[in-house]
C-alpha cells in the first residue's frame, strides 16, 4: 500500500469486486478491521490488503423491532482470519440466528458484507 | 500517596427542574438553574468562580454558551466530551487543575430538553460508516449485543436484569423527584413490549429533560463550605473503543481500568465502599459495571442483583435515587450519580438516606460502553 492509498476506498474496491477485504499487520501478524493506516495493535504501518475467506461466526446478535416495521437482524461476526464487523444474517427469520452460528459470506458485489448460515445454499 | 487523594472537594449539587420541563426552556435555562442552586448550596458566589467544564449533546463548545449565559468569565474552560462519563472525568480534570494552581473554585454543569424537544435520546453521536448499513439504533442495539453476549456467556437471565429494574423502581419511589414511581413487578419488566432482543421497553433508561451542577474547590476551602464537603478520594478514567464492533470484550468495560485506578488512588477496595451509583441506561449496565469495579467476579453479576440485592433493604444499595431507569435521563446521566452520592454523604437523601455513609462510588457510563470514569467520594473522616 502506498502512503498516499485510501484504506477506505481499498476496502470499497474489493466490496465491488464481491471480496471482503481486511488487512494484515507486518509486523505483529494481527489482522485488523477496520482497514486503516495504522495497525492499532502495535503501531505498525506495514499493512497489506488480504481477502477473507468468508467463513465466521456469530459473537452477539439482537433482533431489531422498530415499530410498525418487519423486525431483522443485527450482529457481530468474528470472522475465522481473526477480526469481527457487525453484519446480518440472511435467509434466517430474524429471531433465528444464535450466538456460535456458523456463517459463510454472501457474496453479492457491491454491498455491505452480508451473512448466510454455513450450511445454506 | 496520590497528591491528587482528597484535594479537590464537592461543595454544591444540585439539579435543574427534572421531567419534563416548562414549554420553551432550552438546555441553557436548565444549566442555569442548576448552576445556581448548586452556587446557592455551596455558599459560593457566581463571581468567585473560575473555571467551568461542560459536555454537551448539542453545542460543539458548550462552555462558551454556558459561561456567556451564566455571566461568569472563566481562566479554565473544558468542554471535554466522552460522552456520559463525561462529568465525572471532569472531577479527575478539575482535582488535576487545582493541584497545579490553575483553579480555585469549579463549575461543572449540564443540561438537556431531549424530552420536550424530541421525545427521544438526543446525541451528536452518529453510526460509524462500518456499522451503519445494518441499521442499528445508536446505542439501543449496541447495548442488546452486549446483553446477548452476557447471557450466552454466562447464563445471564432476563429475570436478572428485571431485578436492576425493579431495584430501581423501588428506589425511586422513596424519591419524591423520581420521574416514573408506580409499582413494577419482574413479570412487568418481562412481558413488556421488546424492543431489541433481549431488551424490553423497561430494560431501557427513561427519557427526560434535566440538568444538574457541581460545585467543587480545593480541600482547604471546602472547610469554610456551609455543608459537609464530598472529598474526591480516587478518580479514574478509561476508554477502548466507540463502535461497538471495535469493542475488544462485549462482557468486559474499561470500567475494570477506571475503577482500579480510582480504588488505587483512594487506597479503598469495593468492600469499603458504602453507596453505589452507577450509570443504568440500560439493565445489563449495572450488572456489567458491578463485576467490572470489582463488587462480583466477571459473570457473576446477574445472580449478585437477584433477590433484592441492590434494592432498598438490600446488602449493597445501588442507584438510590431510582437511577436512569426511574428518576431521570436527560441524556448524559453521570453528573447525576455524583449528586446522589454527595447527598447521600451529607446525609440529605430524605427516605432513601442510608446510615452511616462514608465512602460512595459514583460511575459513568459514555456512548456504547465506551468510556468509563469512576470516582470515589467520602467524608472528612475517609481523608485521613
Ligand atoms: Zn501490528
Amino acid at each position: 500500500m502506498t502512503e498516499s492509498a485510501s484504506p477506505w476506498i481499498g476496502y470499497q474496491e474489493g466490496l465491488a469486486a464481491g471480496e471482503l477485504r481486511f488487512q494484515r499487520c507486518g509486523d505483529c501478524a494481527r489482522a485488523v478491521f477496520y482497514p486503516r493506516v495504522v495497525c492499532p495493535h502495535c503501531g505498525s504501518t506495514a499493512l497489506a490488503w488480504e481477502i477473507s475467506s468468508g467463513a465466521g461466526t456469530v459473537y452477539a446478535t439482537t433482533v431489531m423491532r422498530p415499530h410498525r416495521q418487519e423486525p431483522y437482524n443485527v450482529c457481530l461476526v468474528d470472522l475465522d482470519e481473526g477480526f469481527r464487523l457487525m453484519s446480518r444474517v440472511d435467509r434466517v427469520p430474524a429471531d433465528g440466528v444464535r450466538i456460535g452460528d456458523r456463517l459463510r459470506l454472501l457474496k453479492e458485489a457491491g454491498t455491505a458484507p452480508v451473512f448466510v448460515p454455513a450450511d445454506r445454499s | 500517596m496520590n497528591p491528587l487523594r482528597g484535594r479537590l472537594a464537592v461543595v454544591g449539587v444540585a439539579e435543574a427542574d427534572l421531567g419534563v420541563v416548562a414549554p420553551g426552556l432550552t438546555e441553557q435555562d436548565l444549566i442555569g438553574q442548576a448552576a445556581t442552586r448548586a452556587l446557592a448550596d455551596a455558599g459560593i458566589d457566581r463571581t468567585e468562580v473560575d473555571a467551568l467544564f461542560c459536555a454537551s449533546s448539542v453545542q460543539p463548545a458548550p462552555t462558551l454558551n454556558a459561561a456567556e449565559y451564566l455571566g461568569i468569565r472563566p481562566r479554565y474552560s473544558d468542554g471535554s466530551n466522552i460522552g456520559g462519563s463525561s462529568a465525572i472525568s471532569h472531577l479527575l480534570y478539575a482535582a488535576g487543575a487545582i493541584e497545579a494552581g490553575l483553579i480555585e473554585v469549579a463549575l461543572i454543569v449540564y443540561g438537556s430538553i431531549q424530552r420536550s424537544e424530541a421525545g427521544r435520546l438526543i446525541t451528536p453521536a452518529s453510526v460509524s460508516i462500518w456499522e451503519e448499513p445494518f441499521r442499528p439504533r445508536w446505542p439501543l442495539t449496541m447495548y442488546a449485543l452486549a446483553a446477548s453476549r452476557h447471557m450466552h456467556q454466562y447464563g445471564t437471565t432476563r429475570e436478572q436484569m428485571a431485578e436492576v429494574a425493579i431495584a430501581a423502581r423501588r428506589w425511586a419511589q422513596l424519591n419524591p423527584k423520581a420521574f416514573e414511581r408506580g409499582p413494577l413487578s419482574v413479570e412487568d419488566v418481562l412481558t413488556a413490549r421488546l424492543v431489541c432482543d433481549p431488551l424490553g421497553v423497561r430494560d431501557c433508561c427513561l427519557v427526560t429533560d434535566g440538568g444538574g451542577a457541581l460545585v467543587v474547590t480545593s480541600a482547604e476551602r471546602a472547610r469554610g463550605a456551609p455543608k459537609p464537603a464530598a472529598h474526591l478520594l480516587g478518580c479514574g478514567v478509561a476508554h477502548w473503543h466507540r463502535d461497538i464492533s471495535q469493542m475488544p470484550d462485549l462482557t468486559v468495560t474499561a470500567a475494570t481500568e477506571s475503577g482500579a485506578r480510582a480504588f488505587a488512588m483512594a487506597g479503598l477496595g469495593p468492600a469499603d465502599v458504602d453507596v453505589v451509583e452507577l450509570y443504568d441506561a440500560f439493565t445489563i449496565n449495572p450488572i456489567l459495571f458491578l463485576e467490572d469495579l470489582g463488587f462480583c467476579a466477571k459473570g457473576e453479576g446477574g445472580e449478585f442483583v437477584a433477590g433484592g440485592r441492590i434494592g432498598p433493604g438490600g446488602e449493597l444499595p445501588v442507584n438510590t435515587n431510582g437511577g436512569g431507569l426511574s428518576y431521570c435521563h436527560p441524556g448524559m446521566y453521570g453528573i447525576f450519580t455524583v449528586i446522589e452520592a454527595v447527598r447521600q454523604l451529607r446525609g440529605e437523601a430524605g427516605d432513601r438516606q442510608q446510615e452511616g455513609v462514608e465512602v460512595a462510588l459514583a460511575h459513568g457510563n459514555g456512548a456504547v460502553l465506551s468510556s468509563q470514569a469512576t470516582a470515589l467520594l467520602g467524608t472528612e473522616a475517609t481523608l485521613n
